[in-house]
């Protein structure tokens, strides 16, 4: 029993996996662009839950961080550039923006780089609204093609959603070898006890400002795939509310878990859709279930699954300790 | 050969009030200092000084004869200096074993290899060593959690030397240890000193177990030193007697 | 020339306002690791309030003090016992982010029940000029100046000269300490939230007649505040009196002579400029590294 209950995880990623690859397949256009648009902010929120969640530091400018992703994408593909270069130049740039964006801050203390990113995604909102010559301004850029990938084109919904999916995989599997290697574990360490973690060994100041630097440059590569998805893009949808909306996602689904993003992301996209029936209300009424939520499980919704699996850890725990004692241990 | 810790006229204030007055003292390789006094006199400022913690307002540390005043925990952590805590500091969520590979990870290769390499940074069976030498083999996947309280301390003291440390700082290790255990704890701190001739700095409340373990003492009051010598002539020294008494 | 004091002179009322805003900020924060991402908000509503009496045919003083009733119901005790009780002890960032969700809902709120448009409102002060040393300076940032100044002074006076202000001092200060010593220390963190619901309405009371009342001027607001209270250092009431008054001026002085578009970066640049320079802020203590 106890080596199909090893299984199961792998089990049930095949089959989510599986149903994302062949469900949508029957979707109409508006149920291909909300899934592709998960995938995309799924991105972006990854990204914020390993700043975040895994390295304890808030950031704010996730969603400009995205916004520059989608606006390289977007001027390097309207002029005859191909998508995988602008990948390569917005990862990189946001990667440096981030690492130069953290390092004074982080010298400083713990909360402000929350200030210099709010800082930051003003400005940056503001340089996509006023330089039109470089971003067209409120009119913003058009026309943005979809890539052609292995020489198939992606102009249909279903095959750039699969563009999208794959992204994603490929995110994710990058994401679970970092986590996996000693950096997330320093990560983590950081974000339990930094005391400990630094009198260990532990370069706190370097392992945050990586995490915030990775983090940032995975909200460029949402952006990237945000232009070819909507084909348009101004600056508004760049402007703090994302980073918010990023934020929000990532304590929703449970702030520092693995599957947090996807489950928050799910939430943020999807969730206001169903509620549109309420009209005017429908954001009062997605702003009162995030309070509740987080007034009825502050660690997210996958905080809940957490407590429930670590109280039976620890009922398991204390059965085993109470039948078998440590050597040193014994009745005198 | 230079001590492997001398800590020259340490002070340290806070506002208006003096914490540590003026500390002095070597400790040479392979020592087992104790360092003892009635609460309030500075004992775990004068550790935090030398650790990093705090920033000393006064005086100078050097570790090996280079200077490591004011440096941050996690750069003395990487020249050799390392710490058990007072209050128990594991990583609860992680197995005893994870907590002991990320107590040695920063000590291997470089931030690069660190991203590339093994998720275990090759040290698993250093971190299996150090299970055995502590006997704690049948709770290596636990999380750290859910081990006794007896156990966590096991496992702090065992983080602290995953590392290979020059210079350890132990912070009251015998503190809320079931007295069976005790003299396995310090059976273990005795071996792994003349094992790895690691050098031991001890807080201790303790009597019988610093005065049994330590091979020199020192005794602080009102942030400062009082006596310093070896065990028995601290234990008969009529003016410590007179500075826990008068307290 | 006549410009430049009437523009100073409007930039410290708008600080002065700002200062107002900062300063509950801050208590918020010092008293109970409270960081309210909806402050802005809770400037904008009181307005609201107010408007609503007015139009039930309540005068205008009425209004005012119903306003600044409500405001200590709602945003003072409502928002501690509802939102800031149940969620404290699980770290500072969930409540962060759920007076996120509380800007946007208040927000909202405020679009859907009253107008998305912008209302008048009245102003406590007449308006008209006043000539200072032969220059016009305008009545309205001479009279919000003086009542925001009072208010401040007021405040300061409650803080260090009264005992409950010291209580206050020293909860702030370390809430441990303070309960051991025998302060009521819950009791002391509410009174900082009422303290805060009624700076708030009075700033409310101040500058709304100056940028009208809308559903989005919290948004401005809010980040005036926090921007103040850390550019004067989080920790200390008088930095976020100086950060506002600082804040105000600049700002001011940067719409009349630097490009609008980029009008809304100065504060930013400042707070990055001094967070770089001058991590503690203006008047903060630098914080010790931690055992």
């Amino acid at each position: 029993m106890r080596e199909l209950r090893k299984y199961l995880p792998f089990a049930l990623s095949a089959a989510v996996v599986a149903a994302l690859i062949v469900v949508p397949m029957n979707f109409n256009r508006y149920g291909l662009f909300i899934l592709s648009q998960w995938a995309t902010m799924t991105i972006a929120a990854m990204g914020l839950n390993l700043t975040l969640g895994y390295a304890g530091q808030v950031s704010l400018a996730q969603g400009a961080f995205v916004g520059i992703g989608a606006y390289t994408a977007a001027l390097m593909t309207t002029h005859g550039l191909p998508l995988a270069g602008a990948l390569a130049l917005a990862i990189l740039l946001c990667f440096a923006i981030g690492w130069l964006l953290g390092y004074p801050a982080l010298r400083v203390q713990h909360h402000y780089l929350a200030f210099v990113t709010l800082a930051f995604s003003t400005l940056a909102f503001l340089v996509f609204r006023n330089e039109s010559w470089l971003t067209g301004g409120t009119y913003g850029i058009s026309n943005i093609p979809r890539p052609a990938i292995f020489g198939f084109a992606t102009n249909r919904p279903l095959p750039f959603y699969y563009v999208c999916l794959g992204m994603l995989g490929i995110v994710t599997l990058c994401m679970w070898w970092l986590i996996r290697s000693p950096w997330g574990r320093a990560f983590m360490a950081l974000r339990e006890n930094p005391i400990r973690a630094q009198s260990l060994g532990v370069d706190t100041r370097r392992y945050t400002l990586m995490a915030f630097a990775i983090g940032s440059a995975l909200g460029g590569v949402a952006g990237v795939i945000y232009a070819p998805l909507t084909q348009y893009i101004d600056p508004v949808p760049f402007n703090l509310s994302l980073s918010l909306d990023l934020l929000m996602m990532v304590i929703v689904g449970g702030s520092g878990f693995f599957f947090g993003p996807f489950l928050g992301a799910m939430i943020a996209v999807l969730l206001p859709e169903w509620l549109r029936v309420t009209e005017g209300y429908y954001l009062m009424l997605y702003a009162a279930a995030v309070i509740l939520l987080l007034i009825w499980s502050p660690t997210g919704i996958l905080g809940i699954l957490d407590r429930f699996l670590a109280e039976r850890r620890t009922r398991a725990a204390s059965a085993k300790r109470a039948g078998t004692k440590s050597q040193w241990e014994t009745v005198a | 050969m230079s001590a492997v810790l001398e800590v020259s006229d340490v002070r340290k204030n806070f506002g208006g009030i003096t914490a540590v007055n003026g500390v002095s003292f070597d400790v040479q390789e392979g020592e087992i200092l104790g360092l003892i006094g009635p609460n309030g006199c500075g004992k775990s400022t004068l550790f935090n000084c030398i650790l990093g913690q705090l920033t000393p307002s006064g005086g100078e540390v050097k570790v090996d004869g280079k200077p490591v005043t004011g440096l941050r925990p996690s750069e003395l952590n990487r020249l050799g200096v390392s710490r058990t805590f007072q209050l128990l500091q594991v990583f609860p969520k992680l197995s005893v074993r994870e907590n002991l590979i990320l107590a040695g990870q920063e000590h291997r290769g470089s931030m690069t290899s660190r991203l590339f390499g093994r998720s275990d940074a090759g040290l698993t069976d250093a971190a299996n060593q150090m299970i055995g030498f502590f006997k704690l083999d049948h709770l290596a996947d636990e999380p750290a959690g859910g081990l006794s309280y007896g156990q966590q301390k096991l496992l702090d003291a065992a983080m602290a030397f995953m590392g290979g440390p020059r210079l350890v700082l132990l912070d009251e290790p015998a503190g809320g240890v079931n007295p069976s255990m005790l003299s396995d704890l310090k059976e273990r701190l005795a071996a792994i000193n003349r094992e790895r001739r690691a050098t031991f700095v001890v807080i201790e409340h303790n009597m019988e177990f610093v005065m049994s373990l330590c091979s020199r003492v020192m005794v602080m009051a009102e942030g400062r030193v009082l006596a310093m010598g070896r065990p028995d002539d601290i234990r008969r020294n009529p003016a410590v007697i007179e500075a826990y008494l008068g307290h | 020339m006549s410009d430049l004091l009437d523009l100073m002179v409007a930039g410290l009322a708008t600080g002065a306002i700002y200062a107002l805003v900062a300063v509950g900020f801050t208590l918020l924060w010092q008293t109970s690791q409270t960081i309210n991402f909806a402050q802005g908000e809770f400037v904008m509503l009181p307005a609201f309030f107010m408007l609503a009496a007015m139009h039930a045919g309540a005068p205008f003083w009425l209004a005012i003090l119903i306003g600044i009733g409500l405001s200590m119901i709602l945003l003072g005790l409502g928002f501690k016992l509802l939102l800031v009780d149940p969620m404290l002890r699980h770290g500072v960032l969930p409540l962060a982010i759920a007076t996120m969700a509380l800007a946007i809902g208040i927000k909202e709120a405020v679009k859907q029940f009253f107008s998305a448009e912008a209302s008048p409102f009245p102003s406590v002060v007449p308006a008209g000029e006043a000539s200072i040393l032969g220059r016009a300076v305008s009545l309205q940032s001479l009279g919000v100046l003086a009542l925001a100044i009072l208010a401040v002074i007021g405040l300061t006076a409650l803080l260090n000269r009264t005992s409950l202000g010291r209580q206050m001092q020293a909860v702030a200060q370390n809430p441990n300490v303070a309960r051991i010593i025998g302060i009521p220390v819950e009791r002391m963190i509410l009174l900082t939230f009422l303290i805060n619901a009624v700076l708030v309405a009075v700033a409310s009371v101040l500058i709304t007649p100056i940028y009208l009342a809308k559903f989005s001027s919290g948004e401005v607001l809010g980040q005036a505040a926090f921007i103040a209270a850390i550019v004067g250092g989080f920790n200390q009431v008088r930095g976020a009196i100086a950060g506002g008054l600082l804040i105000g001026v600049v700002d001011n002085l940067s719409a009349a002579y630097i490009s609008t578009q980029y009008r809304a970066a100065v504060p930013m640049i400042l707070l990055i400029a001094i967070i770089l320079f001058c991590p503690q802020g203006l008047l903060g203590r630098a914080e010790e590294r931690t055992v």
